[in-house]
């Protein structure tokens, strides 16, 4: 083993203060194990007294290199990856990479597949929101919160569970489709979620919304304009929040979400509160959306015709000898992509998830990219918590949302 | 392609006599880098596309002219437009100008970037690593650095690849 250099301040002199430097202000670490930095983060923080002069986040403690290990695998066995990425919305991982794969080599998706592709999309918004709000009122050590949010999402993980037999790493959505059809107690459980969230949304707001202790931690915490946000790049619902309606369901289809009614709901605050708001709103579209969806569901086939790049069913494989060739050949080999590149882009709970796709004619991806939501996100760190004490920093982290498999990939 | 883009790639082409490539209705531009500073700062501030969105690299070694191509996506807000630049470098440790004093948040990306390719971008503010650990040898995307594996060990060669192994010396 070499041995670990220490780091001095020295190193650190461009990014603090003169103050700093002249020791008139306190640098403190917070993190990598700090329980309000949901997962691995550390914010190197500059402090006067208790407030927070200037805030440098470091990332990387979750560096898992998996866009390095996608190059080393076929498309098919690359998606088991992308769940990993963003574990807290892994449909919406596989939908992005399945939308750049189907945009490179040119697949076409059936109805039936668009349609379960966005009730699934849509059911892991939820889900992921669910947690958010969990772990966010906790950080505002609103407790109770978080038990009620957990009831609710376990049932929507029971859904991923009933389609893919996974509860979170679920790799359901595929290129050209979904992996099988639903069971037939699917529709059902949807439902029954369908039905009781907007009461369940009313408790969560009915704990929060006027609450005076959430009121006096959330408003006017953690500003940023609407300019600032397209400066630093920021989507989701941390730009929503300012004012700019932009989401990707909207101005870049995809999946068919055109077909839907819903609207996107914006805050004018930019705030804590405001960035609160929008997400709770979110949920109630997402389930608006999911109802539609349920309501005109066609029935047909869920995976793409295109043997190139589909397997064939089980079925045909005793009485095919093409399909069987498609089979043999597709999971040894592989389909080839062409030497192109696409970029393809959803709209994950946290923000805008691209992925940039470069094939090589061959069977693997020649380079993948995952431009994710957090890293941008947390960027503007700095900016959002300046000037504010420690304990809204906790706040304002568990407000933008940032999962750090996400920031690091 | 629209028309607000079709004016833009025009005008690219002749001021900055950029390439074109378009596929799966993307628009890319391929420019040298001595065009990119003032290429990016026109696409800003004439062109209406307010917002980076992604920046990376892509390596194609062997091959030395170009070995890698920074890729830039920007997005018009205003026009719902998408548009792509690639920068084509050349060698092993190329370099390329920052675009961090347009576009604040190409600072962490031009980091990234860094860290993985070792493309040294000129002019950055904090030229550090930031996925890997602060003391890492090598750039682990480009195609030369090899994935990297435990070497199995098996009772014949058991104490051999032990002796090797990093762990073992201590």
């Amino acid at each position: 083993m070499t041995e670990l250099r220490p780091v001095t301040v020295d190193e650190l002199r461009h990014l603090v203060s003169e103050r700093a430097l002249a020791g008139e202000t306190m640098l403190l670490n917070m993190g990598p194990q700090h329980p309000s930095t949901h997962g691995v983060l550390r914010l190197l923080l500059e402090l006067d007294g208790e407030i927070v002069v200037n805030c440098i986040p470091d990332i990387g403690f979750l560096h898992t290199g998996i866009e390095k290990n996608m190059e080393a695998k076929t498309y098919q066995q690359a998606e088991v990856m992308t769940d990993r990425i963003d574990y807290m919305n892994n449909m919406g991982n596989n939908l992005t990479y399945c939308l750049a794969v189907e945009k490179l080599v040119g697949l076409d998706v059936p109805p039936r597949a668009q349609a379960l592709r966005v009730i699934l999309a849509e059911l892991q918004r939820i889900s992921s929101h669910l947690l958010w709000l969990g772990t966010s009122s906790l950080d505002l050590a609103a407790m109770s919160v978080f038990l009620y949010c957990m009831r609710e999402r376990e049932l929507i993980l029971d859904v991923f569970e009933m389609v893919s037999g996974q509860r979170m790493m679920t790799t359901y959505i595929r290129p050209g489709g979904v992996w099988r059809d639903v069971p037939a107690e699917f529709e059902a459980a949807v439902r029954h979620i369908v039905e009781i969230m907007p009461a369940r949304i009313d408790e969560y707001e009915s704990m929060l919304t006027t609450n005076m202790l959430f009121l006096e931690r959330t408003q006017g915490i953690g500003v940023i304009s609407a300019e600032d946000c397209k400066r630093w790049g920021l989507s989701g619902p941390v730009i929503r929040a300012t004012g700019i309606p932009y989401d990707l369901r909207k101005v870049r289809p995809y999946s068919g979400y055109e077909q839907y009614d819903f609207e996107i709901p914006t805050a004018s605050s930019g705030d804590v509160y405001g960035r609160y708001l929008v997400r709770v709103e979110e949920m109630r579209q997402s389930v608006r959306i999911i109802r539609q969806a349920l309501d005109r569901l066609p029935y047909g086939p869920v995976r793409s015709n295109n043997r190139k790049f589909v397997p064939p069913p089980r079925s045909e494989l005793g009485v095919s000898m093409e399909a069987l060739i498609h089979h043999f050949k597709l999971w040894t080999e592989g389909f080839p992509a062409p030497k192109e590149y696409v970029y393809a882009a959803t709209e994950g709970p946290r923000g805008e998830l691209g992925v940039y796709l470069e094939g090589d004619g061959g069977p693997k991806p020649y380079r993948v990219h995952y431009n994710t939501p957090s890293f941008a996100n947390l960027q503007a760190m700095p900016i959002l918590t300046r000037n504010h004490f420690i304990a809204d920093l906790v706040g304002i982290i568990g407000s933008v949302d940032i999962v750090l498999g996400d920031a690091d990939r | 392609m629209s028309e607000h883009l079709e004016k833009v790639v025009q005008d690219f082409q002749e001021r900055f006599n950029a390439g074109l490539h378009c596929y799966a209705g993307e628009t890319t531009l391929i420019l040298s880098r001595e065009h990119l500073l003032e290429a990016v700062q026109s696409l800003r501030d004439e062109c209406g596309f307010d917002v980076l969105i992604d920046a990376t690299a892509v390596d194609y070694w062997p091959e030395q002219t170009p070995r890698f191509h920074v890729v830039y996506q920007f997005y018009s807000m205003a026009h719902n437009l998408l548009l792509r630049l690639r920068v084509p470098l050349d060698g092993n440790a190329p370099h390329v100008d920052t675009i961090e004093g347009i576009f604040p948040n190409a600072n962490w990306k031009e980091r990234e970037i860094w860290d993985m390719f070792g493309i040294t971008f000129d002019g950055h503010s904090d030229m550090r690593r930031i996925l890997m650990p602060y003391d890492w040898v090598g750039h682990p995307l480009r195609k030369d650095y090899p994935l990297g594996y435990e070497e199995p060990q098996f009772s014949f060669n058991y104490e051999e690849i032990d002796r090797r192994k990093p762990y073992a010396k201590e």
